[in-house]
């Protein structure tokens, strides 16, 4: 593996894989009898072609990143959370709970508690599950999904029969007090003079997203614990061998995977005013992509989870203006997560011959 | 609508997003697909109806992220289409944050009608009085005096469908016992014909002989398990008669191809705003009656039937909404 140097292993084996998905997407929609030209500049124009689209990327992209990072973060355990879905649930509710619980006066105050208020919900939902996994031995990825569709009912009881007001037919919460509504992108930077379209759903989490990457970062690769996580994930044996206790580490990862899943509703649903029944719609799921691209890198998984925001994007405008239909842009982003995440070895070892070949030259 | 779509090139779509003014109409499907078979294909099949008699065009669209529901209204109103006609109840908020932001644009939103915006006509449906007519068919055809209903995801909305037809069954019949299951809590439930397939199943072991299916797509399901058990269904929103013929007694018409088709019809100058109910008295529901459930309903049964309807739109029978206070004085949830 040492024969491919590091920015190779970074950059250039899934920029390939995502070339060649997308040759073979465009095969598939010439299958059709549709014009995949057409569909990527469509995809371009409609995402980067104006401001509103662009604000649209990054909004999808911030769900991802919050998920990705969850799920990057159990993966340096060794842990296949697959209930991001469900904790970022659960977070949606703790963001509903702490935004409806006072009328707040300013959204500077009500954001601290209700990133408190998500986190402690996903971080929760994912306890269960962990505290199953260190002491049970009941496997995660079992659990986890089951905790999906139990957060899903949960959902559902509580919105109608509890947080929906009287007589509405929508189950969903009322709207959120004034005080809780998070400023837009355009606002931000409307306030320094940058014109950006207010159709745009993306908010002030995208920075939050941001500095999640950084102190990602910082706690993965600074410091103790981090290092307690990554030795753990690497070999069990070792790790208890050096006096790490393994129950510690599922926990505390497990709950700080929760945690990041629980704080992607400050995006999905504080800045949506209102939590409605399906808020999460799958980017738990996606999360498992994203960290996987990303590999477990908070860079990566930014990196990643804007390649997801365009392509869900960009399949919009795709599904808006062509006749190519909304099944087939699943498809493209299925064969991205295929070549990048399963296909690997596909695009790494003929890689690797080629560097082999370059230095053998060389000495 | 392909070959509508195909006469939209690349170049054309570009120009298009330019906000060029169409003066068209648009049509935005929910949350469930197009070709449900139950309220999305109601709305296309009254698109449709318009566009073969009139031979214009419409743009449709499909949301399939809650994200995409503002998004998507915005850029039919930007590109100048009008009017908009937007489908459920989950996009009462995308109209109410789009609509007042396009004064010129006159939009429509079905399932809805407790909004206040001077450029929307909101259309809601008496959903309770169709099924209050199908439940006492449920029950009269019923010979185990057990009869079933199966909802999609458990929401008022289905509730309210719920509360109609058991209130229908035990007029006909006090002792009637009504089982109500729902199929699930994602919003996969509008969509799983295999696991309403099972519902059904469990409902014909309990002993219902006759199942009503308010689930969107899951319907399907439930009226095939139904037909291969040789017991009776009830159809929803359509008229689903036809997919077993003489196995579906009959279905639960809610209109919502009317309803689009009379928007689409009255275009801009004809739009008329505010509410619009659509019940028993003005043909917005009702139960399909054609050559596949014939045999099904005797006269007697379609005279009772017929009685109750003239009540119900006189006024001199009323059918409890499960809105107006959230719960239903014939079943519990």
């Amino acid at each position: 593996m040492d024969v491919i140097p590091k920015w190779a292993d970074a950059i250039l084996i899934p920029l390939i894989s995502i070339i060649l998905a997308f040759i073979i997407s465009a095969l598939v929609i010439l299958a059709i009898g549709e014009d995949p030209i057409n569909a990527l500049q469509l995809m371009v124009q409609g995402t980067f072609g104006n401001s509103a689209g662009i604000g649209f990327m990054l909004f999808y992209a911030t769900n991802f990143i919050f998920t990705g990072l969850a799920v990057a973060i159990a993966f340096h355990a060794r842990l296949f959370n697959i209930g991001g879905e469900g904790q970022a649930m659960l977070g949606g509710l703790g963001v509903a709970f702490v935004c409806l619980a006072v009328p707040w006066p300013h959204w500077t105050i009500a954001l601290p508690f209700a990133l408190i208020g998500g986190a402690l919900f996903g971080a929760g939902w994912a306890l269960i599950p962990a505290w199953l996994q260190a002491k049970r031995g009941s496997h995660i990825v079992i659990t986890t999904i089951m905790f999906n569709f139990i957060a899903s009912a949960l959902l559902v009881y509580l919105l109608v029969e509890v947080l929906k007001p009287a007589g509405s037919m929508d189950p969903a919460t009322p709207r959120f007090p004034e005080g809780a509504h998070l400023p837009r992108m355009s606002d931000i930077l409307g306030a320094v003079g940058i014109p950006f379209s207010d159709a745009a759903p993306v908010n002030v989490s995208f920075f939050i997203a941001l500095l999640a990457c950084y102190l990602f970062w910082l706690l993965v690769w600074r410091t103790r614990l981090g290092y307690e996580i990554r030795a753990y994930g690497q070999s069990e044996s070792a790790a208890r061998y050096a006096g790490i206790s393994p129950t510690k580490i599922i926990l505390i990862a497990m709950v700080i995977s929760g945690a990041l899943a629980g704080c992607m509703a400050i995006n999905n649903v504080m800045a949506a005013e209102r939590l409605v029944l399906n808020s999460v719609e799958g980017a738990g799921f996606i999360g498992i992509a994203v960290a996987l691209m990303g590999r477990s890198h908070p860079v990566g998984v930014l990196l990643a989870s804007l390649l997801f925001g365009f392509l869900v994007q960009g399949g919009a405008e795709i599904d808006f203006w062509t006749n190519i239909p909304r099944e087939l842009i699943v498809v493209v982003q299925a064969l991205v997560i295929l070549f990048t995440g399963a296909l690997d070895n596909m695009v790494r070892v003929p890689l690797a011959k080629v560097f082999l070949m370059f230095r053998k030259r060389e000495a | 609508m392909s070959y509508l779509k195909n006469a939209l090139g690349g170049a054309a779509a570009l120009a298009l997003m330019a906000g060029a003014a169409l003066a068209e109409p648009a049509l935005m499907y929910d949350l469930g697909g197009k070709f449900d078979k139950s309220f999305n294909e109601a709305a296309y099949n009254g698109a449709k109806r318009w566009a073969d008699e009139t031979g214009e065009s419409y743009q449709e669209i499909e949301v399939t992220a809650e994200a995409q529901r503002v998004q998507f209204a915005t850029r039919l109103a930007e590109a100048g289409y009008n009017p908009i006609v937007v489908l459920g109840f989950q996009n009462a908020a995308t109209v109410e944050e789009v609509a007042p932001k396009y004064p010129d644009t006159k939009f429509a939103i079905i399932d809805v009608g407790w909004l206040d915006i001077p450029n929307l006509r909101q259309i809601t449906f008496a959903e309770h009085e169709g099924s209050y007519l199908v439940g006492m068919l449920a029950a009269m055809a019923s010979e185990s005096n057990t009869v079933g209903f199966i909802g999609g995801m458990d929401v008022p909305l289905i509730r309210h469908f719920a509360c109609g037809y058991a209130q229908g069954a035990k007029a006909v019949n006090p002792d009637v016992t009504v089982i109500a299951n729902m199929t699930g809590t994602t919003p996969a439930a509008w969509n799983d014909p295999v696991k309403g397939g099972e519902l059904t199943k469990s409902q014909i072991s309990q002993g219902a002989d006759v199942v009503y299916a308010a689930a969107g797509g899951t319907g399907v399901g439930v009226l095939q398990a139904a037909a291969d058990a040789d017991i009776l269904s009830i159809g929803v929103d359509s008229n689903q008669n036809h997919l077993h013929p003489g196995e579906v007694l009959t279905s639960m018409l809610k209109r919502v191809d009317n309803a689009v088709y009379d928007v689409f019809s009255a275009g801009v100058d004809g739009f008329e705003a505010g509410v619009h109910t659509m019940t028993l008295a003005n043909d917005g529901v009702g139960y399909a009656l054609d050559e596949n459930n014939a045999s099904l309903i005797t006269d007697d049964m379609k005279a009772a039937v017929e009685d109750a309807k003239a009540k119900i739109i006189a006024g001199d029978l009323s059918v409890v909404a499960y809105y107006e206070n959230d719960s239903c004085p014939a079943l519990e949830f």
